[in-house]
Parts: C-alpha cells; sequence; structure tokens
C-alpha cells in the first residue's frame, strides 16, 4: 500500500485499502473556521447531538476575517467562539491565534499517521509530517464532529520524485508551482500526491509545509510526505501526543510515477489567473506591480521572512507600491521580532500585521483595486482573488515577492544591488 | 426524479472565488448567498435564473476553495442540477451532501448551447436535450452516494446512522 492507503487503512478497521473503495474513516483532528464553522454548527444542532465526539479532537479558530472586519464578520465569529465555549473544544482566540495552517503543526497539534478533515481546503498542509490531511465542507465536519468519522473514497496515489538539489533562492513553493504548471490544475485530480526524493529529502519542513499547502491546487486530495530525521527533529519537545509513522510498501502501486531533476527547477511565478500559469523567473519579461504580499498559510513562516527580510535589509520598498508582511502565528511575529525582522520590514517601508488570512482571499488588509497587479505568497490567482475582478494576481515565492517589492516589477533577488 | 430547465453553460475550471466571491463569505444564510451566485462570472446569472435551471461546465467545475457556500448558492437561487465533464472534489462531495445534483458527461457538455432546454431522469442518468433533440447518458452514482444521496444528504445519512448505532 501506498502512505495514503495505509494510513486509512488503519483508521478504518481493515487490513487492505485499495483506490475507489469507499470507507468510514476515524478521525483525529477535526478542523473549521470564522468562514466555515458557522454553517458546521448549524448542520451539527440539526444532526441533533448535544455533544462533540470528543473535545480534544475538534478545532475551530478565527482566522480569515480577523480581527474582525465587519459587523457580519464578527457575528460569525461569536457563533464559532460561543460553540467553542459551550464544548469545551480546542479554542484560540484573536490574540493568541495564528492562521491555521501554520499554527496547528507549530502547537504540535498534528502528527504523523493522523487523519485529518478540515472545513478548508489548505487542510492539505499537514501531510507534510505524513499525515492523511484532507480539506473538506461544513456539512462532513458537522457529521465528524457528531461521529468522529467520515466517509471518503480511497484516493490512487500519484508518486513525484525530485532529483537533484535545489538551486538557490528556489524552495518548496517553486517546487509545487512547477509541479501545477506541469500537471495542471487537475493533474492530481482526486489523487494522493506523494513527494520523495534526494532533493524533498534536503528540503526544511517550512518549505514542506509550502509544498503540501498547495497539492490543492492541483486538485488533489492529498499532498504527503514521509517523516524522516528532519520530521522527527521538528517532532521533538513540539508534538502534543504519540504517533505512528507510518511509510509506503516498496512494491506499493501507484498510478502514475512522476520525475523531476529539481536542479534545472528556476524560481515559479504563476500568471493570472491560474496557479498552473507558471513561468520559470527568467521568461517572466517587464511586469509593473502595485502591491507585494508575503504571508499566507502557504509562506507565512519563520523561514519565509527570514528570506524576505534578508533582502529587504538596506533596501526600501518601491515608491509606487505597498509591501505587506504577514507572520503565520504570534510565536512567528515574536521569533521576526527577536531576530530584527520586523524592525527590517518597517524600515524598508513595508506594512507588517497581525497574523490573519486577510488579501489572500481579498478578505482585508490588502484588497486590490481595478487594474492593479500583486505579487503574493499566497495560493490561489483566480479571478477576482484579492479584490476586484479587473485585477491580476501573480504568485511566487517570499524571494521573488521581496525583490519585486524593492524594484516595482516582479523580480529575481540576483537583480538587487547590495 | 425528473429535473427541467434552461442551461447556463460556463467553460472549465469554474472556480469557487466565481462562484461565491470571499465578500459575501460573512453570512452563511442560503438566502443571502443565493443573491451573489456566480456573481463574478457572470453578472445576469442571478437576474435570469429560474427554478429548475441547469449550470454547464466543462472540466474541474468547482475548483479552489472547500466553501460549502459555493454548492450551496447554486442551489438555492433555484439551479436544479450541474453537469460536467469533470468536478473538482471538495465541491463535488459538498453538493452531494447537501442534495445538490451532479452530473459527468462529457458528450451532454459538448453538445449542449446556453439557452438549450434539457429534461434530466436523475436515477438513471438519462439527460435529454430537447432543443436539438439529443440524448445522452451520465455517469451513474456509485452505490454509496446514492444512499447518501436517497437518504436526503449527509446530515440525514448521519442521524440514520447514529439512530442505527443506538439500536
Amino acid at each position: 500500500m501506498t502512505l495514503a492507503e495505509k494510513i486509512l487503512a488503519a483508521h478504518s478497521g481493515k487490513d487492505k485499502v485499495a483506490p475507489g473503495e469507499f470507507i468510514s474513516a476515524k478521525v483525529d483532528v477535526v478542523l473549521s473556521n470564522d468562514i466555515t464553522a458557522p454553517i458546521a454548527i448549524r448542520e451539527f444542532r440539526r444532526i441533533g447531538v448535544k455533544k462533540v465526539f470528543d473535545p480534544k479532537k475538534v478545532i475551530m479558530l478565527s482566522d480569515h476575517f480577523v480581527p474582525n472586519k465587519d459587523i457580519r464578520s464578527a457575528e460569525q465569529a461569536k457563533i464559532l467562539r460561543d460553540f467553542a465555549h459551550e464544548q469545551g473544544i480546542v479554542y484560540f482566540e484573536v490574540g493568541q491565534m495564528g492562521i491555521e495552517h501554520v499554527l496547528l503543526p507549530e502547537q504540535g497539534l498534528v502528527v504523523p499517521g493522523d487523519v485529518i478533515i478540515g472545513a478548508d481546503s489548505h487542510t492539505c498542509t499537514y501531510g507534510a509530517v505524513g499525515a492523511f490531511a484532507t480539506g473538506m465542507g461544513s456539512t462532513d465536519i458537522a457529521s465528524a464532529m457528531a461521529t468522529g468519522e467520515i466517509w471518503m473514497k480511497v484516493p490512487q496515489t500519484i508518486k513525484f520524485v525530485f532529483h537533484g538539489r535545489a538551486q538557490k533562492w528556489v524552495s518548496g513553493k517553486d517546487f509545487i508551482l512547477h509541479t501545477i504548471g506541469d500537471i495542471g490544475v487537475d493533474g492530481a485530480l482526486y489523487s494522493a500526491m506523494e513527494f520523495t526524493g534526494s532533493a524533498i529529502d534536503k528540503l526544511s519542513m517550512d518549505s514542506r509545509f509550502t509544498m503540501a499547502n498547495m497539492a490543492v491546487e492541483a486538485g488533489a486530495k492529498a499532498g504527503l510526505f514521509r517523516v524522516d530525521k528532519r520530521t522527527e527533529a521538528y517532532l521533538q519537545n513540539r508534538a502534543k501526543r504519540p504517533y505512528v509513522a507510518y511509510e509506503a510498501d516498496k512494491d506499493a502501486r501507484y498510478a502514475q510515477v512522476i520525475e523531476y531533476d529539481a536542479t534545472r527547477i528556476e524560481p515559479q511565478v504563476a500568471f493570472p489567473h491560474l496557479p498552473s500559469n507558471t513561468k520559470p523567473i527568467s521568461q517572466v519579461g517587464d511586469v509593473k506591480i502595485d502591491q507585494s504580499v508575503i504571508g499566507s498559510c502557504t509562506n507565512g513562516r519563520i523561514e519565509d521572512l527570514k528570506i524576505a527580510a534578508d533582502i529587504l535589509q538596506w533596501q526600501r520598498v518601491n515608491e509606487n507600491i505597498r509591501c505587506i508582511v504577514i507572520p503565520g502565528t504570534q510565536d512567528v511575529y515574536l521569533e521576526a521580532m527577536r531576530r530584527g525582522y520586523i524592525e527590517i520590514f518597517i524600515r524598508a517601508g513595508a506594512v507588517v500585521s497581525t497574523p490573519t488570512c486577510g488579501p489572500c482571499l481579498g478578505g482585508h488588509m490588502g484588497v486590490l483595486a481595478d487594474g492593479e497587479k500583486a505579487i503574493s505568497t499566497t495560493n490561489r490567482n483566480f479571478v477576482g482573488r484579492m479584490g476586484s475582478t479587473g485585477a491580476k494576481i501573480y504568485l511566487s515565492n517570499p524571494a521573488i515577492a521581496a525583490a519585486s517589492a524593492i524594484l516595482g516589477r516582479i523580480a529575481s533577488p540576483n537583480e538587487i544591488q547590495n | 426524479m425528473k429535473l427541467k430547465g434552461k442551461v447556463f453553460k460556463y467553460g472549465a475550471n469554474v472556480d469557487t472565488d466565481v462562484i461565491i466571491p470571499a465578500r459575501y463569505l460573512n453570512v452563511s444564510d442560503p438566502s443571502e448567498l443565493a443573491k451573489h451566485c456566480m456573481e463574478d462570472i457572470d453578472t445576469g446569472f442571478i437576474s435570469k435564473v429560474k427554478s429548475g435551471d441547469i449550470i454547464l461546465g466543462t472540466t474541474n467545475f468547482g475548483c479552489g476553495s472547500s466553501r460549502e457556500h459555493a454548492p450551496l448558492a447554486i442551489k438555492t437561487s433555484g439551479v436544479s442540477c450541474v453537469i460536467a465533464k469533470s468536478f473538482a472534489r471538495i465541491f463535488s462531495r459538498n453538493a452531494i451532501n447537501i442534495g445538490l445534483p451532479l452530473l459527468e458527461c462529457e458528450e451532454a457538455v459538448k453538445e449542449t448551447e446556453a439557452g438549450d432546454i434539457l429534461e434530466i431522469e436523475l436515477a438513471s442518468g438519462k439527460i435529454v436535450n430537447s432543443t436539438k433533440n439529443l440524448r445522452f447518458h451520465a455517469e451513474p452514482y456509485p452505490k454509496f452516494m446514492l444512499e447518501l444521496v436517497s437518504a436526503g444528504g449527509l446530515v440525514e445519512y448521519t442521524k440514520q446512522k447514529i439512530a442505527n448505532k443506538g439500536k
């Protein structure tokens, strides 16, 4: 069995599962946020159960529209807050929360071998620690909160092998953008992706979270990494529960095996209006921008801020643009402060925000006007994603986003004179 | 169950941001959401759609976010069915869970134009384009999904499951 199959078999009480099979899987974590929890709570009440199956396994927090951007968002957040207190579930208040997919691994709440479902498409992020993690809808979450199980169709697995090693400025973001550019936004439809190879082994945890985060943008159900020494080091003194690290069998059957020479992968830029519309940085041409966003569940971790700070140090953000930096959690924010990054960003003329999803989905903290262009370390660039339907969004890694903020056009850090 | 209505046709990768833009996600009331259905891809949709009408897309319909608000807005706007060559997985789960019928049929999508009248028999997957006098056959639902749909959606299915466990 593949890694995904092993985890799903273990959670459905079976010795073996095969792609296409319908199972009912026991869940270790059930997650929802300020956008999706109100509907989940409503449907939970309709199911009629008084208490969630296990309050320690249910997590809710508001991260999309916080600190609340208008009355309606405040009302949604209040529904969540009240339910959380009523049920005694795991809840993080504004001021202690972070963007969910940055916060949960940081706090050791997701561990290898878990089945994690969340009412947010980027729940697949936790595949980076060898968990089967997948995005679902509010009603799914309601059903799982009531019973501790959820219906699932076992996915086939596509194996990706990245040979060699990442070049300078190239990180997990570029690996996954390259992949989506290659196979398309439905290239891994309904499948689990397994990321392997020497270049993957050398990837930091932050880069792995970035890659797993965008598996959904290729249409995938999950994006998994094996548990290695790096994962174990990350989990030490952090994981809140014991865990089981499954391994794919040597003779596991994959629907496809796709190999890349990682050494040839340049930093990538996804042009409007699909994450698959990628170009290597050397072929981007002259694209003036109005805004640069560095943050999100995709690239809002300390390593991402380090890369941006190293480039922005002693530089100024171009006078015609706004650069918005959003640490993913309060711990990331504090660490960035200790290392002097926050001062670097502010002195460069950038905005530094409290953790929030904000501009990623056109919510607040950097919405775009008609005709504006943004370079962003976020994960989607569909029409209207960051505000006006007449705006254009280009996706990249933090290095490109920082260099672009300085030059006022999409650029590589190699172009910055130091 | 028989469905009948006129077709609204869109292309590939109709994503959840155009089906229900994030600026409206600060509410969860279905009738509020329905007012903005398809707004960022077709501003005329909500004024033209009538109960029973059908949406057609090509590949990867519903891609993007997990927002259940998307199929909810579509269902509440009066749309009776969405037909596409393929669906994004979270959208398709959500639609089944809330009782919005989805059918996969490449031929129907290819041959049907906006404004055509379609008649659909859900149980058998038969689709008739009465405007062009053409017949198609959609992929039938897998057995488990039929159970979900016949129960009336995931909430009803879950209630039954809990009740059965108690016995």
